[in-house]
C-alpha cells in the first residue's frame, strides 16, 4: 500500500515537476562531522541554495580517508566538507584536490587556510586536545585533578589514563605531534616514555577515551573538547582539563575533489562554508572557528580556548607523520602487550 | 534387424540425455563459479597484488642543481643517489617506506641554510618521480628553481615496485608478528570450548528426551542475530571497570583475552551449533539398533556411531569457529584492549594509517587458515558417508530421566548465559547514563540523532538481508548441488569448492576494501554497481558463503547418491530429481541457508563498511559508528532493534517453514 502509494507519488511528481527536477544539482558531499550537526549543515546550507541537494556519505575520519584514497583513481565525492585538515593534506599531495579560492576566504583566521595559493583547503573550526577526568572516581581513589601534561607521568595515574593510538586515530596523532611541536622530538619522546607506564588502554577512537572517562571505565581520557562537553550534557561527572602547556589542535575543513563533474556547485558550497553565517552555524557544537571574533561560548566550554592552541604546523604533521608513527609503533605497540 | 532397430534408440537415447545433464549441469556450474570468481577471486586478487607494492625512495630518479650565491651560476646537475653514495646520510634500509613516507631534500645538502641566497634547482628523471613542495604535487623532468626557504619544504615521494619488502617488514615488528600467535591462541581456545559446547548442546537436542527442545534450540540461536559487537559491549557493562559482576574476574580485566574468549564462544555457538545439528539430526537408528543388540555401552555406541556419525560437522564446524574468531574484528575492538589480534591490525593500518599494503599483507597472512582449512576439509571429506542411505530408518530417542535431566540443566546453564548478555544489552538501551543516572529512557532510540544514518540505515538493513537471503539461498545451494552431485569435472568441481571454502578466512574489511578497488575501476565492466544496494547485496552473500555452502552440502552428502542412480536409471532428467526429491528433502537446510544470510545480512559490519553509499547506510554500521564515537548506549539500543528483526524474521521463518515441512518431510 505504502510502496505503491510512493511509486503513485513518485511517478506524478516526475510529470508535474520535470523543470525544477532538472535544475537540481545533487552533490555527493563526504564528511566526518557528527551526525545530530548532519541536517542541520544540510538545511542551512539548502536555505541559501535551494538549487543545489546536499547527499551527505559519513563516517568516522579514518574510514572516510581510507575510502577516499582507496577512490583516489575514480573519485565519488563531489566536496569533501568536514574532514581532518591533516586528512586533506594528504589528499592534496595525491593531486586530489581542486584548488579553490573561496569568496571571502580573506576574512578567515590564516590558520584555518591551506598555504598555498589558491588553497586546497578552507577551515571550518577546530578540535582542540584535552582532558576528560572523572571527579567520582577520582574521589573513590583519592586522586587530585592533574592540570598539565606532564602531571599525567605521575605514578599515580598509574592504570587509570586512557589515550588514542596515533597509528589509527587521528586524534591521538594530534596529541603526539602536539608535544613534539612544543617541546622537540627528544623531549616528546621522553615524556611519552614516562607517560605509557601510565596509560591503561590505547584506544582507536579519539573521542573515545572521553567517553570512558565519563562512564568510569577510566579516570582521565586524553581526548578532545567536543565529546567531553557532549558527556558532560549527558550527565557524565566529568571536568574538561586543557593542560597548561598547551594543546594540539586539528582543523575540520572543506575541500573540492578535482575532477568533479559539478564544479560550478562544488564551488558554490566551498564559497558558502567559509561564510560568517555558515561559521555561526560551526560554532553552535565547536568553540572555535575559523572565522575570527564571532564564537560563542559553547556550554560546558572554558571560553578561552583558542588562546591554549599551539602554532600548528599541519604540513610538518603531514610530511613526518609516517616516520612519527614508525618509532611510536616500536617504542609503544610491542610493550603495551600484557605479559601473558 | 528390425528389432535391432527397435533396440538402439532408447540406449543412444539414454546416453544423449545424460550428456545434455552433464551440460547443463557444467552450465550452472561455470555461472556459479563465475560469480565466485567475481565476486571473490579477482577481488582478492586485486588485493593480493597490493600487499606486494611496496613503497621505497628512488633516489636515481631526483637530480639536483646548485647556485652560486648570486643565484645565476649553476653547478653540474646530481643525482640524489650519487649525493647519498658521497655523503651517506640515508642507509639502504630506511629506503623502503609506505605510501606516506616523504623524505627531506635538504638531507642530501649539508651546507643547507635556508636564510642562504643560493637557489636550488630539481627534477625527476623519469615522468613517474613525484615530490612535494609543501603539500604540493609536482611531477616530471621539467626543472624547477626554488630559493632556499621553498626549497626547505621539498620532500621526495616513494615510487612504487612490486616486492615482498612488505612482509619483511611485517615480520621485523614485534608487536604485529606477536599477533599471529595471539590470534591463532584466541581462536583456538575459543573453538575448543565452543565446539565442546555445541556438541554437547546438539546431542541434547537430538538424541535425548529433555523437555523444551525447542524454546532451547530457538534461545542458542540468538547470539547469530546480534551483532558481534554487541557481546563485547555487553561484557563491558557486565564485568568492566563499572561493571555488575567485575568481582567475579578477580581482579583480571575483562578487556584482553578473557573478554575475546568469553564474546567469541558467544557469538560463534550458534554458527557451531547449527552445522553439528545438521549433522547429527539426521540419525539411522539401525546402527543404534545394532550397537544395542551388539550390547555395546552408551559410551561405546557415543563413540562409535554418534561421533564417526556427525564426524564430517565437527570438524566443519571446528574450522568455522576458528576462522570466524580469527577474522572477526569488532568484537577484539571494542573488548580486546592491548591485546594484538590479526582482524584489528588490519583495522589499524587501513583505517588508521592508510596503509592498504600493509592492510593487505596481513589479509594475505589471514588466508593461511583457510588454506589449511580447505585441505584438511577435503581429507575428511574424502571418507564422509553418506548416512541417510535410501533405507535408512529415522531415529527416535528414548526417554532417560539421568540423562534428560543432565541435558536440560546443561542447556538452561548456556541459555542464563546468552539471555544474560541479551538483557544487559537491552538495559543498556534503556538506561539514560550507566553507570551514574540509572533512570529509564527511550532516548537512546532517537538514532537520527546519532552517527550513523538513523532509522533510514534501519530501513535499508531489511532491503539488503530480504534480497541477500533470496538470491543467496538460490546461487549457494544450486553451487552445493553441483560440487556434491554433479558427476566428472573432478577438477572444476575443487577449484568450485576451494573458491566457496575462501570467504570464510577473509575478513570482511579486506574483503570490502579488495571490492573498492576491484570495482571502482573505471575499466571495470561491473562498475556500475559500486556504490548502490547490489553490490552489498554480492558482497555480503560472497562474505557468508561459506557456512551457507557448508550447511547445504552437509544436507546434501546425508543423501544417498543411489537416489541419483536410480534416477538415471529411471531416465529421469536430473532436474527432475532436484526438484522431486533433492529439493524437498534438503528443504530444512536451504530455509536454514536463508534465515542465516537474512541475519546476517542484517548484523554484518565490516564487509560493508567500505561499500556503503548515501542512501545504503545499514543499521549495523551505524552500531559500530555509534560504538566508535563511544554513544554506547544508543549503540546497544541499534543492536537491539537489529535483534528484535532478526526474532521477527526468524518466527516468521518457523512458520513458513511448518507450513512447507509439513508437506515435504513427513516422512522424518
Amino acid at each position: 500500500m505504502n510502496r505503491h502509494m510512493f511509486f503513485m507519488l513518485a511517478g506524478a511528481m516526475s510529470v508535474a515537476l520535470p523543470v525544477i527536477a532538472s535544475a537540481q544539482t545533487e552533490l555527493t558531499v563526504y564528511t566526518a562531522v557528527e551526525a545530530v550537526d548532519l541536517d542541520r549543515y544540510k538545511a542551512t546550507f539548502e536555505k541559501a541554495h535551494p538549487d543545489i541537494t546536499i547527499n551527505w556519505v559519513r563516517d568516522s575520519t579514518g574510514v572516510m580517508t581510507a575510502k577516499l584514497l582507496a577512490e583516489k583513481d575514480n573519485p565519488q565525492a563531489d566536496v569533501v566538507w568536514g574532514l581532518a585538515a591533516t586528512s586533506l593534506l594528504l589528499l592534496k599531495t595525491e593531486g586530489m584536490l581542486e584548488a579553490y579560492q573561496p569568496k571571502g576566504v580573506e576574512a578567515l583566521d590564516k590558520k584555518f587556510v591551506d598555504r598555498d595559493t589558491p588553497p586546497s583547503w578552507v577551515g571550518m573550526d577546530a578540535y582542540v586536545a584535552a582532558l576528560c577526568y572523572n571527579t567520582v572516581e577520582a574521589a573513590k581513589l583519592g586522586l587530585t585533578a592533574p592540570q598539565t601534561w606532564e602531571d599525567l607521568t605521575k605514578p599515580e595515574y598509574k592504570g587509570h589514563i586512557v589515550m588514542p593510538n596515533p597509528s589509527s586515530s587521528g586524534t591521538g596523532f594530534l596529541d603526539v605531534s602536539g608535544w613534539m611541536q612544543m617541546w622537540g622530538e627528544e623531549k616528546a619522546w621522553s615524556f611519552m616514555d614516562r607517560l605509557h607506564e601510565n596509560i591503561s588502554a590505547y584506544t582507536h577512537s579519539g573521542s573515545k577515551p572521553c567517553k570512558m572517562a565519563g562512564a568510569g571505565e577510566a579516570v582521565i581520557g586524553v581526548s578532545f573538547e567536543f565529546p567531553g562537553a557532549k558527556a558532560k550534557s549527558a550527565g557524565a561527572p566529568i571536568d574538561i582539563i586543557f593542560p597548561a602547556e598547551g594543546s594540539g589542535w586539528e582543523a575540520e575543513a572543506t575541500a573540492i575533489i578535482a575532477g568533479t563533474a559539478n564544479l560550478e556547485a562544488a564551488k558554490t558550497l566551498v564559497d558558502w562554508s567559509v561564510t560568517r553565517e555558515a561559521n555561526e552555524m560551526y560554532n553552535v557544537g565547536y568553540a572555535v572557528v575559523a572565522y575570527p571574533g564571532i564564537a560563542k561560548t559553547v556550554q560546558h566550554l572554558p571560553s578561552d580556548i583558542a588562546a591554549k592552541m599551539i602554532d600548528n604546523d599541519f604540513e610538518w604533521a603531514a610530511n613526518n607523520r609516517a616516520t612519527i608513527l614508525k618509532e611510536w609503533q616500536k617504542r609503544y605497540d610491542a610493550k603495551s602487550e600484557p605479559k601473558s | 534387424m528390425s528389432i535391432a532397430i527397435d533396440y538402439a534408440p532408447p540406449a543412444r537415447r539414454l546416453r544423449q540425455q545424460a550428456s545434455r545433464d552433464d551440460l547443463v549441469k557444467l552450465g550452472f556450474m561455470a555461472v556459479i563459479g563465475l560469480y565466485l570468481i567475481v565476486a571473490l577471486g579477482a577481488p582478492l586478487f586485486v588485493m593480493l597484488s597490493k600487499s606486494l607494492s611496496t613503497y621505497r625512495f628512488d633516489l636515481s630518479a631526483f637530480e639536483f642543481q646548485v647556485s652560486d650565491e648570486t643565484g645565476a651560476n649553476w653547478a653540474t646537475a646530481v643525482t640524489a643517489d650519487a649525493l647519498n653514495k658521497e655523503l651517506g646520510v640515508v642507509a639502504k634500509k630506511d629506503l623502503a617506506t609506505n605510501s606516506d613516507g616523504r623524505l627531506a631534500v635538504t638531507k642530501f645538502f649539508p651546507q643547507f641554510n635556508f636564510r642562504s641566497p643560493v637557489h636550488y634547482r630539481i627534477r625527476g628523471v623519469t615522468d613517474d618521480a613525484a615530490f612535494l613542495v609543501g603539500s604540493t604535487l609536482e611531477k616530471g623532468t621539467a626543472w624547477r628553481e626554488y630559493d632556499s626557504a621553498a626549497f626547505r619544504r621539498v620532500v621526495l615521494r616513494p615510487a612504487s615496485s612490486l616486492g615482498i619488502e612488505n612482509f619483511k617488514t611485517y615480520f621485523s615488528t614485534p608487536a604485529l608478528a606477536r599477533s599471529i600467535y595471539n590470534s591463532v591462541l584466541m581462536a583456538s581456545i575459543s573453538t575448543v570450548v565452543t565446539v565442546s559446547i555445541a556438541f554437547a548442546l546438539a546431542y541434547a537436542l537430538t538424541r535425548s528426551c529433555m523437555p523444551l527442545k525447542g524454546l532451547f534450540r530457538g534461545i542458542l540461536t540468538i547470539p547469530i542475530l546480534v551483532p558481534s559487537l554487541l557481546p563485547g559491549i555487553a561484557l563491558v557493562y557486565l564485568f568492566g571497570n563499572q561493571g555488575v559482576f567485575r568481582d567475579w574476574l578477580m581482579g583480571y580485566s575483562i578487556y584482553g583475552p578473557i573478554g575475546i574468549v568469553i564474546g567469541s564462544v558467544f557469538f560463534t555457538l550458534p554458527h557451531a551449533f547449527l552445522i553439528i545439528l545438521t549433522a547429527l539430526s539426521v540419525a539411522d537408528a539401525r546402527h543404534y539398533e545394532a550397537a544395542a543388540s551388539l550390547r555395546a555401552s552408551k559410551w561405546r555406541t557415543f563413540t562409535t556411531v554418534t561421533v564417526p556419525g556427525a564426524r564430517y560437522g565437527l570438524v566443519s564446524a571446528a574450522f568455522v569457529v576458528f576462522t570466524l574468531v580469527i577474522t572477526d574484528f569488532g568484537l577484539p575492538k571494542v573488548i580486546g584492549g592491548q591485546y594484538g589480534m590479526l582482524a584489528v591490525d588490519i583495522y589499524k593500518q587501513v583505517i588508521g594509517q592508510q596503509n592498504f599494503e600493509m592492510g593487505a599483507v596481513v589479509s594475505v597472512i589471514l588466508l593461511v587458515p583457510a588454506v589449511l582449512a580447505f585441505a584438511v576439509d577435503r581429507r575428511m571429506q574424502k571418507r564422509q558417508v553418506a548416512l541417510l542411505s535410501a533405507r535408512a530408518v529415522p531415529y527416535a530417542p528414548k526417554r532417560n530421566v539421568r540423562m534428560d535431566g543432565f541435558c536440560f540443566a546443561f542447556a538452561c546453564l548456556v541459555s542464563l548465559f546468552i539471555l544474560g548478555m541479551i538483557a544487559m544489552c537491552q538495559i543498556a538501551a534503556l538506561v539514560k547514563f550507566w553507570p551514574y543516572d540509572l533512570t529509564l529512557t527511550t532516548k537512546n532510540f532517537a538514532f537520527d540523532l546519532m552517527d550513523g544514518g538513523g532509522w533510514a540505515a534501519y530501513a535499508n538493513s531489511i532491503k539488503l538481508a530480504l534480497l541477500t537471503a533470496f538470491f543467496g539461498s538460490v546461487i549457494v545451494f544450486a553451487g552445493a548441488y553441483m560440487v556434491e552431485k554433479a558427476d566428472g569435472f573432478r577438477f572444476g568441481r575443487s577449484v568450485f569448492h576451494f573458491l566457496a571454502m575462501m570467504p570464510m578466512a577473509v575478513p570482511g574489511m579486506v574483503l570490502g576494501l579488495a571490492y573498492i578497488f576491484f570495482f571502482n575501476n573505471p575499466a571495470n565492466p561491473l562498475n556500475s554497481i559500486y556504490g548502490t544496494m547490489t553490490i552489498l547485496v554480492v558482497c555480503t552473500v560472497t562474505h557468508f558463503y561459506t557456512v551457507a555452502h557448508l550447511t547445504a552440502l552437509t544436507a546434501l552428502k546425508q543423501m544417498d547418491p543411489e537416489f541419483e542412480s536410480v534416477g538415471a536409471s529411471l531416465k529421469q532428467p536430473f532436474h527432475r530429481l532436484f526438484f522431486r526429491v533433492t529439493l524437498p528433502v534438503c528443504l530444512p537446510a536451504i530455509l536454514n541457508i536463508g534465515i542465516y544470510l537474512f541475519v546476517n545480512a542484517m548484523t554484518t559490519v565490516s564487509a560493508v563498511v567500505f561499500l556503503y553509499a548515501a542512501d545504503t547506510k545499514l543499521a549495523s554500521v551505524a552500531v559500530l559508528n555509534m560504538d566508535d564515537a563511544g554513544d554506547i548506549a544508543p549503540a546497544a539500543a541499534m543492536g537491539m532493534m537489529i535483534f528484535y528483526t532478526n526474532v521477527v524474521a526468524k518466527l516468521i521463518h518457523a512458520v513458513v517453514s511448518r507450513g512447507l515441512l509439513a508437506r515435504t518431510q513427513a516422512w522424518r
